[in-house]
């Protein structure tokens, strides 16, 4: 079985703040790839993506609800979230588009055209 | 005294008894297989899925504040049962089938938390806000339950 979006848990940066790394997952389809990845907390703003080196990295800045009140209970965790996943090189980076709905981020990861698969007609 | 109880996601999330016989089995095949190709199963089966909540309290509300990611506003269920918040839901699948999980670590599927509040609350007081995959459940508490100034005349 052939790795696609693969994870790189080895990476320096992540050393200098603290971060979670939110549970995600990876769909194929004859086009491409969905990766998804759940941030809760975070909007359009604290959504920093980027691609280097085949290395997409994906930084989510949560803006909690401010509550008025006691903290009696706690089950969150306060830090961002932050996860770098290694990119196929069938993936287009050019042509990766996001976007974000109820602190889950959705990518869309197209293959690029030579490697779809194609039907070729026999005139 | 434990005013907070934790409890454990559904039952139902777990694989029923009859199931383990088959463990042996399980067993072999997880090390005939490649790891990947068991992996979105097995996280599934020992995980579930218990949303975070957090608690806060102020003199007149108790707030839970839940982390429930990618849920449709109308898959949310709050309910209040003597004394006891429960939130339920359904995490539905956005994928229409054709596609293949390559490796899923996202719960998909019902899912049900409940915690027992610190005080009475008022159960037609409740409102809910669900915004960046963050509901926040306000709820008013009892008159009695508020904290009280009492004037005493002493003469």
């Amino acid at each position: 079985m052939n790795t696609t979006v693969r994870e790189n848990r080895n990476d320096e940066r992540a050393q200098m703040e603290q971060f979670v790394a939110p549970v995600s997952s990876v769909i194929e389809d004859g086009d491409g790839y969905m990766l998804q990845v759940e941030m809760p907390g975070v909007n359009k703003e604290g959504l920093e993506i980027s691609v280097e080196n085949n290395e997409l990295t994906i930084l989510g800045r949560r803006s909690l609800p401010t509550i008025d009140g006691a903290l009696i209970h706690r089950e969150s965790r306060p830090e961002n979230f932050r996860r770098t996943f290694e990119l196929d090189p069938s993936i287009d980076t050019g042509k990766i588009s996001a976007k974000i709905e109820q602190g889950v981020v959705t990518l869309t990861l197209p293959k690029a055209e030579q490697v779809k698969p194609r039907k070729i007609t026999v005139n | 005294m434990s005013l907070i109880r934790y409890q454990a996601p559904e039952l139902s999330n777990w694989p029923t008894f009859g199931r383990l016989s088959n463990l042996r089995d399980e067993l072999d095949t997880l090390f005939e297989l490649p790891f990947w190709s068991n992996f979105g199963r097995q996280t599934q089966l020992f995980s579930g899925w218990t949303p975070a909540l957090d608690l806060y309290q102020n003199n007149d509300n108790v707030i839970a504040v839940v982390e429930l990611p990618g849920m449709r506003k109308e898959d949310i269920e709050i309910s209040l049962h003597d004394g006891m918040l429960t939130i339920a839901g359904e995490r539905k699948t956005e994928t229409q089938g054709g596609e293949k999980a390559e490796r899923s670590e996202r719960y998909i599927g019902k899912f049900r938390r409940s915690i027992t509040l610190p005080t009475r609350v008022d159960a037609n007081k409740v409102s809910a806000t669900y915004k960046d995959g963050i509901l926040t459940v306000t709820l008013s508490k009892a008159e009695e339950a508020k904290p009280k100034q009492i004037q005493v005349n002493v003469s």
